[in-house]
């Protein structure tokens, strides 16, 4: 039997997600696009990724329910974009080891005097920020999940845990 | 008449952030910018001082989607350097690593980047359920990526940041209740590869350049053993590559390029499809023997072809080699360190990796370089577009070029993540 046609009006009651990355590997991101192996067709009927550059081409970002930060901030240009982020979205999670605790991306931060004077052009020249931050550092974040890469419970507890939440309160 | 700067602030459905700069004045380009724009996290600064046992898992952190390639990579780098001879059980299981990767990457970047340009769709989750042609894809994508994925995390624990190799061999070993589940499962996503095997070999997309081709070459097409295949008659030992790539300095991308004799160069399926795609496995070419006679091809969108046939590939490899071999537990091989050097390449899916590596007679490291495919791949990608937007131009509308230049950077699957480590350079200031 034909499966119902997804209409505008389902569109409108899905969960709108955001998925960006900084400064890492990307490893969440990919450690995602597995968990969908199982979860594709849930996530087609439950979610709208208006944002996630890893899945489209015309990405959005306007109002988001949920937010997922994937790596550390590097830059001024970064810190302005996560702001923007956290704006306009109702929950923001810090994914992954580098958005969590900065490392391993933050390593520069922890290098000898020589190690620093070695890359302080590239610094310069890509104007990155003298220390690599956290996403905590910058903006406030409801919900964590941590690992390098991401454990997968974990991140689907936290997506079925604001799932529910946000049900509530729309 | 077209005079314009076309600016393109980051390329999607790729892995890790570029950005594109072209100059066009009067219908003809005049400049071409690939911008690699991953801000550097410095690992092959961070590597030194630290002891060799650690290091192939700290390199994994380079990339998410190729780490368990600089995993195979570094720990051959380190093993070399400790003289360290891997068992022909450990090289078994780091060619099944190998074959998890290709098949999850190739798999990931063909139904989920590159798919949605041959149904105009912007995402691969677009596809209509509601068609059965575009139903059977979505079905299929997720089925072939899983294969791949759990193949992966049977041999080395995890498709991402592999917990089980490790230098000297394997931490941990399949079990044959295990192995009979994967190899239906490879079976079983078989089908698909084959259907899309059969979509990239119709898909409409062509660019034709005539340029280099380099991969690592041995007996068997495989990705991990071999000498460095030139493309022009020559076959270089692995521990002299460093005389044969030229480092290029781009100012304006934080990635390093890369050519060989003067000349830019490819690397990845393509071209390994076209420098020994006889040495497939028998059953891959009974099954598409008419497909493989497209190559040799300077077709680029052929790579996404060349892809899909080496997912067939890994499938047809892992299974035989599954099916007809045990893995009883090993115990890891190990050597007194001394002051060395040592080299590691391999194929990743997306080419020729190198990973170099000098230690202290305490098993410090001294220092290290790594060369990445995208690395490689950079200086070809900014000539192709530069050919494939002077083609373009007067009659397409600017408007329309953006799209044109996203597919053919796809068709090369870059991976920025890899590409903007830290390379020890000079720069050459304008």
């Amino acid at each position: 039997m034909p499966k119902k046609k997804m209409t505008n009006d389902d569109t409108d009651k899905k969960i709108r997600i955001g998925w960006f990355t900084f400064l890492c590997s990307e490893d969440s991101t990919i450690v995602m696009t597995e968990i969908m192996n199982d979860k594709w067709q849930e996530w087609k009927k439950t979610f709208d990724f208006r944002h996630a550059r890893v899945l489209k081409s015309k990405n959005i970002l306007d109002q988001l329910d949920i937010a997922f930060i994937e790596g550390a901030i590097a830059s001024d240009e970064h810190i302005a974009q996560l702001k923007e982020i956290r704006e306009k979205s109702k929950k923001l999670v810090a994914i992954g080891s580098c958005a969590v605790t900065g490392m391993p991306s933050a390593q520069r931060n922890f290098f000898a005097e020589p190690q620093k004077q070695e890359i302080e052009f590239l610094l310069t020249r890509f104007k990155a920020l003298p220390r690599v931050m956290k996403v905590s550092d910058v903006v406030r974040v409801d919900m964590e999940v941590g690992g390098c890469p991401m454990e997968p419970s974990k991140f689907l507890e936290v997506v079925e845990k604001l799932t529910k939440e946000l049900k509530k309160t729309s | 008449m077209h005079t314009f700067d076309l600016s393109m602030d980051r390329i999607t459905k790729v892995e890790g952030s570029a950005s594109l700069n072209v100059k066009v004045e009067n219908n003809k380009v005049k400049n071409v910018q690939f911008k690699i724009t991953e801000y550097k996290r410095f690992f092959t600064q961070a590597m030194i001082g630290k002891p060799i046992i650690g290091l192939p898992q700290l390199l994994a952190r380079i990339c998410g989607t190729c780490s368990n390639a600089h995993i195979i990579a570094s720990i051959e780098a380190c093993e070399n350097a400790l003289e360290i001879k891997p068992t022909e059980q450990t090289i078994l299981l780091r060619i099944l690593t190998m074959y998890g990767l290709m098949i999850r990457d190739h798999a990931l970047h063909l139904y989920l980047f590159s798919m949605p340009d041959l149904y105009n769709k912007d995402s691969f989750l677009e596809l209509d359920e509601n068609n059965p042609e575009e139903h059977q894809i979505l079905h299929d994508g997720f089925e072939v990526k899983a294969s791949g994925n759990e193949l992966s995390t049977l041999v080395a624990g995890r498709s991402v940041h592999a917990p089980y190799p490790t230098i000297g061999g394997f931490t941990h070993f399949p079990e044959k209740k295990e192995i009979d589940l994967i190899v239906e499962k490879l079976e079983k996503a078989r089908p698909a590869v084959l259907r899309l095997i059969e979509i990239f070999e119709k898909a409409p997309f062509h660019f034709e350049r005539k340029t280099n081709f380099m991969a690592l070459d041995s007996d068997r097409y495989g990705f991990l053993k071999g000498c460095i295949n030139t493309g022009k008659g020559k076959c270089i030992p692995e521990q002299e590559f460093r005389n044969h790539l030229e480092h290029v300095v781009l100012p304006y991308s934080q990635a390093s390029a890369y050519k060989h004799e003067g000349e830019s160069y490819m690397v990845g399926a393509l071209a390994r499809m076209n420098l020994y795609g006889n040495k497939l496995h028998q059953r891959t070419k009974k099954d598409i023997g008419k497909t493989l006679k497209i190559f040799p091809s300077s077709d680029i969108f052929h790579n996404n072809l060349a892809q899909a046939i080496e997912i067939l590939h890994s499938i047809d490899d892992s299974i035989d080699i599954l099916k007809n071999n045990n893995f009883p537990p090993e115990p890891i091989t190990k050597n007194t360190p001394k002051e060395s050097v040592g080299v590691g390449v391999i194929e990743a899916p997306r080419g020729t990796l190198y990973h170099k590596v000098e230690i202290d007679k305490n098993g410090l490291i001294k220092s290290g370089e790594i060369v990445v495919p995208t690395g490689q791949n950079q200086i070809n990608i900014e000539q192709d577009i530069w050919k494939l937007v002077d083609s373009l131009l007067p009659d397409t509308p600017k408007e329309n070029i953006p799209l044109e230049i996203e597919k053919l950077i796809r068709a090369y699957d870059p991976c920025m993540s890899c590409a903007a480590h830290f390379l020890k350079v000079n720069w050459l200031e304008k």
